[in-house]
């Protein structure tokens, strides 16, 4: 076995099977974890029947997928109605390789110069299944569905690049191990950043498609959206590219505002070169830093979905364009402003005054709400 | 500028959103409506033709039928309304009549309940779906206690009450009543500032009152728009002249301005079982049905009543030519088909998301509007 082969194919593979491995029994662990959640919100059960507290579920669904009738419509576009779920999964599965999960070399698949470019334009293909699944349905609520969702993520990818830009100006980089060591060295992103921190949230909500931006599937609206013609696995694919992108955006958040596997700041904790003094044992503590960091993030996904309600179209839009883009291309020339006289330190006071501001607006003594209805009598 | 592609779509019978067999042909430009016309008829029973061949007390258990979620306030308007040809209202037993206000109170707000949680789910906030039914299953276990149902209940006679309340069955109320404002307070907490729900319900499908005026929409939709009409106030029946209750009217007569008139009026109905709980325990145990003849046949002459029913004006029009055991005719008014009639004025010019929200904002149930 020569060295080029092990060092760009074998081990690659390897890797990424298990990372594939892992990251598909989160995906599957999910979909108990958000019903089983949402039921906790929600003064109910969730699934509880199948195995030790409903565990089994992971299980059981998919086995229902697989035995259900696969039912294509007589007069769907044959092809693309079977391309729809497909192409979604792709480029789901294989952003997986340009994350890193924990300290490099061991813990990461492979290491990319342009990481964070390549994943954006891998995960914007994304919509095209959703649209293409759309059309060839054939039913007017899919192809309304398809359409939404063209639109929405189209319009909120722009917000989503955007918002990196900053991080992109403080680091230096589009490689997303040199930005995860820079910010144990600084502090973590989230801090300068906060502004693009809670673009890149909104926005990679919108992106998933989740509550409160789940047009496109709007259940009490368009039936089912897209996938209203789905059905057993085919479904299960859209289901499942949904909740491989929503980690995939979980690792990014993770990785780019909150210190990706470390867990320290300024050099102090357990940042990289601690983690790798502990050998073997730091890469895995690493990489479960990591993905609890991620789970945190899947947790505000389902928290969301318990709370919002569903915004409209229009609203959407206006969100999108005439808040979130402005306010990125904002943080960016303030960004700017701030590196060029040289005093990156200073946007820290930023992010710590916006917290507070939030802190303060959240925990202030709530007074009367002016109501609007009268009480005749 | 651009070429209008009119589409249409038909908007239910199979729609997880028309709150049953609602058919709305819609003609969309793009998300657009321009034309939303309501197709009913697909849950057509004939309940007003079977009327005129049962006897009057083989009508009540049909009655349950038209508001299914609300079938004690059916109950109650059909049973006043033969009482009232047959001469009788002043002789129904006090214990009967207080009975007979508690259940209908119990069944708004079940039946405000369930408008909550089917119109929040619509706009898309699944939480209060749950929370609003976890008490309205209280409501269905205290008429499963009275009456043995939980939907369908044929709780009332002509005359009076057929039994007498189950032990403890008042005391579980008062417990209900004194944890459901908490309760409502819970739901409001979910939506009533939720800038979202704002955005989707502020402004949307405003209804003026001469509009609602002239169309005869009643109930929650009329007082949304600023009318204080309550028949329970207007032409009070049972008793509601002794009850103190506020009616809660809105200002804008938007769906925000119905969602918060439902939302006092949850309240008002349970500040109205508070009183009422030490009033029927005041009047003697046993003293349910007035001493009428069991065979029903009212002499000749027609009669028209209605009671305010969670949804609005519920009237029944009897005509009795004297002779039979059974209506010569009934025409039921059931307030969801006539506040129905708003729904293309409303839905005319927003977006097809809007339109749930305006369905569920009129509050219908189908089995009414079709009968």
């Amino acid at each position: 076995m020569n060295h080029a082969f092990s060092h760009y194919l074998f081990w690659p593979l390897i890797k990424f099977l298990v990372a594939f491995v892992i990251v598909q029994g989160l995906v599957a662990a999910m979909n108990w974890i958000e019903r089983r959640l949402l039921g906790l919100f929600q003064a109910r059960l969730g699934p509880n029947r199948v195995g030790y507290k409903g565990l089994l579920q992971i299980i059981a669904d998919p086995v229902k997928f697989l035995l259900k009738e696969d039912i294509v419509p007589a007069s769907a576009e044959k092809v693309a109605y079977f391309l729809g779920p497909m192409l979604p999964l792709i480029p789901a599965f294989i952003v997986f390789c340009l994350i890193p999960f924990g300290p490099p070399p061991t813990f990461t698949v492979t290491r990319v110069n342009v990481g964070l470019l390549l994943i954006l334009a891998l995960t914007s293909t994304g919509v095209y299944g959703i649209i293409l699944g759309g059309w060839a349905s054939n039913n007017k609520y899919s192809l309304m569905g398809g359409l939404r969702s063209a639109a929405q993520m189209v319009s909120y990818e722009v917000p989503f690049g955007l918002s990196i830009v900053g991080v992109l100006m403080i680091c230096g980089s589009l490689d997303l191990v040199t930005i995860v060591r820079y910010q144990e060295i600084n502090a973590w992103n989230f801090l300068p950043q906060i502004v693009a921190c809670f673009i890149f949230l909104v926005s990679m909500n919108a992106e998933n498609n989740r509550t409160p931006f789940d047009l496109p599937e709007a259940e009490s609206e368009l039936v089912a959206g897209y996938h209203t013609e789905y059905s057993a696995m085919k479904f299960a694919f859209f289901m499942l590219a949904e909740f491989s992108m929503m980690i995939v955006n979980s690792c990014l958040i993770v990785t780019l505002f909150f210190g990706g596997w470390t867990l320290g700041m300024f050099g102090i904790g357990l940042t990289t070169d601690v983690l790798k003094g502990m050998g073997m044992f730091g890469g895995i503590l690493g990489t479960l830093i990591f993905v609890t960091k991620v789970m945190l993030f899947m947790l505000m996904y389902v928290w969301f979905r318990a709370t919002f309600p569903r915004f409209r179209f229009d609203q959407l839009m206006d969100l999108g364009w005439k808040w979130m883009i402005p306010l990125a291309l904002g943080n960016i020339v303030v960004t700017g402003l701030f590196i060029l006289a040289g005093q990156e330190r200073l946007l820290y006071w930023i992010g710590i005054g916006a917290i507070g501001l939030a802190a303060l607006y959240l925990f202030k003594p709530k007074r009367a709400e002016s109501r609007k209805v009268i009480h005749a009598s | 500028m651009f070429d209008v592609h009119e589409m249409e779509i038909n908007f239910g019978p199979q729609h997880p959103s028309t709150h049953g067999v609602l058919r709305v042909l819609l003609r969309v430009d793009g998300e657009r409506i321009i034309d939303a016309k309501p197709i009913i008829g697909y849950l057509h029973r004939g309940t007003e033709k079977l009327f005129e061949h049962m006897a009057y007390p083989q009508c009540v258990p049909h009655t349950d039928r038209m508001d299914y979620v609300a079938s004690a306030t059916n109950n109650l308007g059909f049973v006043e309304a033969v009482e009232k040809i047959l001469g009788v209202t002043k002789l129904i037993p006090r214990r009967a009549q207080i009975l007979r206000v508690i259940l209908s109170e119990l069944q708004r707000i079940s039946s405000h309940l369930l408008w909550l949680a089917t119109h929040a789910i619509d706009i898309g906030a699944m939480t209060p779906f749950f929370y609003c039914f976890r008490e309205r299953e209280q409501i269905l276990d205290f008429f499963e206690m009275y009456c043995g149902a939980r939907l369908t209940l044929n709780c009332m006679r002509i005359g009076g009450m057929p039994e007498d309340v189950p032990h403890g069955w008042l005391d579980d109320i008062e417990a209900f009543c004194g944890k459901f404002d908490a309760a409502v307070d819970e739901y409001e907490s979910l939506l009533t500032t939720n800038r979202i729900w704002k955005r989707r319900t502020v402004g949307i499908g405003v209804l003026s009152p001469e509009e609602a005026i002239e169309w005869g929409i009643t109930g929650p939709p009329l007082r949304g728009s600023g009318v204080e009409w309550d028949l329970r106030r207007a032409q009070p029946y049972e008793i509601y002249p002794e009850l103190e209750f506020d009616i809660p009217v809105g200002r804008n007569g938007d769906t925000y301005d119905r969602y918060l008139v439902r939302m006092a009026e949850m309240r008002q109905s349970n500040r109205i079982l508070k009183q009422c709980i030490p009033l029927i325990k005041q009047t003697p145990v046993g003293d349910l049905k007035a001493k009428i003849s069991k065979v029903i046949r009212p002499p000749e002459g027609e009669v028209y009543h209605s009671i305010e029913a969670p949804k609005g004006e519920l009237g029944y029009y009897i005509v009795s030519d004297g002779k039979t055991q059974n209506a010569y005719r009934c025409h039921v008014r059931p307030p969801s088909f006539v506040n129905l009639q708003a729904l293309p004025a409303l839905a005319r010019g927003h977006l097809v998301s809007d339109l749930v929200a305006l369905i569920g904002t009129i509050d219908i149930v189908l089995g009414e509007v079709d009968r």
